[in-house]
């Protein structure tokens, strides 16, 4: 393998690892707080409202329905307004989050939902806020759970960015587009999906060794 | 110091209205452990669940030491339930906090600082009687340890009333005992009024004081154990204290002997002494008891022979036996 190759996949993992991780963070700091609006505000939660659960859930299930290649290409000048320009890796942030915030709002939502509403209620009655039973009941004890949403949530958002590749993004995508379907070049190709597996082997790996230390109710 | 005035409670539903608890008044007094029994659905846990308001009543008023709790605001509440300790048939521990964690958590919400919140959380630790497992999580604990735990955390926030919904529901018979008696020592302590729900008469027997019978959102009757006991006056009192249809064929002009089985002697032994004590197959009318270790616990009904000197041995057996009994007067049915 020749020398640039080498520095190209490099540049390539480093540029996906980047756009994965920093998208995976920004959706989170967006998804959970409305997770935990859609949850809360439920017919069964705590802080029930009827309308802001219908506008919250409206936005996610919206977003949602649009397939991820479609939105990336809608919201281009919304991207331009934000980073400035619609290639490389900034410019796949921005459609990375907006596709994986309401993701994630879901997969956080769930895992809400998995926390015994008994608990809840012994912290109700022990006089806890609303605000106490969120930050010291609800989401500790969906810790775990919600540690098992990030490792899908990363490798969903590491797949769209390989799809990316395909108008501009940075990263293993772009490299496997350029290669392997533009050049006919195969084994670039393949070494690129050999990587994009072992990153999201990585994470997921990683994720469960964590939840596994971290859970109390395993032992 | 609880008192429920007219308490009424609806829920609706698209099947309809559902009355929960229909029009109840009853006065729970300082000190008492007051127990609630029925059969599932009655409303029990809808009408305890007013004394925190988890449940707002649809009529009525409940006051908590002369404050009438339904006209407080949420902060008044948030207050008002760190003076109510409640417990939970399914334990409802923090799963992923330790037991120490676990107790310290109302005296987190009540500011109290670090080093005192773990002094006290010592104090209800040796209470009991879980030091040693101080680091443990619930999910290492069996479940009467877990509810000793709870009721650690109950007590937290050293509360005035302790409120226990099917506490011990969820346990065997031996681990209920252990925890009835932790209750009734907290009772007497430490003076905590104590409300129990519960479907089981053994755990009324055990340790309450007064006794409210509910059945259909309704109190069918209210009174001493020992009264409700030996002349339940309404029908579920009567099926709940003997399982079985026996209590139908009661009459008036028998004259019944509770017999109460504390662990002292097992069943079998005295229903045979007895026999060939009066030289007479004696007549049980019903039998609630359960054998825990070889001992039993519970009671039992007989019918005392008419003939007086058979009535006189009986009762002398028992005497020399150590076993409490008591005559029961006419059982309308
Ligand atoms: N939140 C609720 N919504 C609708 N119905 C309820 C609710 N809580 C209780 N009920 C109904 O009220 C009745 C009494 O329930 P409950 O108080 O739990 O009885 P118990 O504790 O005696 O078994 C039952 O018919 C139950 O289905
Ligand atoms: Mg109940």
């Amino acid at each position: 393998m020749d020398k640039a190759l080498i520095e190209l996949l490099k540049s390539g993992v480093y540029e996906t690892l980047y756009m994965t991780l920093i998208s995976t963070l920004i959706a989170y700091v967006i998804g959970i707080p409305l997770g935990v609006i859609v949850y809360v505000t439920d017919t069964k939660g705590i802080c029930k409202n009827r309308i802001v659960n219908f506008i919250s859930g409206a936005i996610i299930n919206i977003v949602r329905s649009v397939p991820f290649l479609i939105l990336l290409v809608a919201i281009l000048p919304f991207t331009r307004l934000v980073v400035g320009t619609t290639i490389g890796s900034d410019a796949t942030i921005v459609p990375l989050v907006v596709a994986a915030a309401p993701f994630v709002a879901r997969l956080v939502e769930s895992s809400l939902k998995e926390v015994d509403a008994g608990v809840i209620e012994a912290a109700k009655a022990m006089g806890s806020s609303k605000i106490q039973i969120i930050t010291k009941v609800i989401l500790p004890e969906a810790k775990p759970s919600l540690l098992i949403g990030a490792t899908i949530a990363v490798s969903t958002i590491l797949g769209y960015s390989a799809m990316a590749g395909f108008v501009g993004g940075g990263g293993l995508g772009a490299i496997a587009i350029n290669y392997g379907y533009y050049r006919y070049k195969t084994d670039v190709m393949l070494i690129t999906v050999a990587f994009l597996v072992l990153i999201v082997q990585f994470f997921q790996e990683a994720g469960i060794r964590i939840v596994n230390k971290i859970d109390k109710r395993l032992r | 110091m609880i008192r429920f005035e007219n308490v009424s409670k609806k829920f609706f539903s698209k099947d309809g209205e559902i009355v929960a608890v229909n029009n109840v008044s009853l006065n729970i007094k300082k000190g008492e452990v007051f127990g609630i029994i029925g059969f599932s659905g009655a409303g029990k846990s809808t009408l305890v669940r007013h004394i925190n308001l988890l449940e707002h009543p649809t009529e009525g008023n409940i006051f908590f030491d002369n404050v009438n709790l339904t006209e407080a605001n949420e902060k008044e509440l948030r207050v008002f339930r760190r003076k109510i300790g409640m417990i939970f048939q399914q334990f409802n521990l923090f799963s992923q906090r330790t037991v120490l964690d676990n107790i310290v958590y109302p005296l987190e919400l009540a500011g109290v600082g670090k080093k005192e919140r773990i002094k006290r959380a010592e104090e209800l630790l040796a209470l009991v009687d879980l030091v040693d497992k101080k680091y443990s999580y619930p999910s290492q604990l069996s479940g009467g340890q877990k509810q000793r735990v709870a009721i650690a955390r109950a007590l937290a926030t050293k509360p005035d009333v302790l409120l226990c919904d099917e506490a011990t529901s969820a346990l065997d018979p031996i681990t209920t005992r252990s925890i009835l008696g932790l209750l009734k020592e907290i009772n007497e302590k430490l003076g905590v009024t104590i409300v129990i729900i519960t479907h089981e008469m053994k755990v009324v027997e055990q340790i309450c004081d007064r006794v409210a019978v509910m059945s259909e959102g309704v109190i069918e009757e209210a009174g001493n154990v020992k009264d409700v006991f030996l002349n339940p006056k309404s029908s579920t009192a009567r099926r709940l204290i003997m399982p079985d249809d026996r209590v139908k064929y009661l009459y008036n002009d028998r004259r019944i002997l509770r017999i109460a089985f504390e662990g002292q002697s097992s069943y079998l032994p005295v229903v045979s002494s007895l026999t060939i004590q009066c030289e007479t197959m004696i007549n049980i009318l019903g039998a609630n008891t359960e054998n825990i270790g070889g001992k039993a616990y519970g009671q039992m009904l007989i019918e005392i022979p008419k003939e007086a000197d058979k009535e006189k041995r009986i009762k002398q057996y028992l005497d020399e036996h150590g076993l409490y009994y008591e005559e029961g007067g006419g059982v309308n049915g």
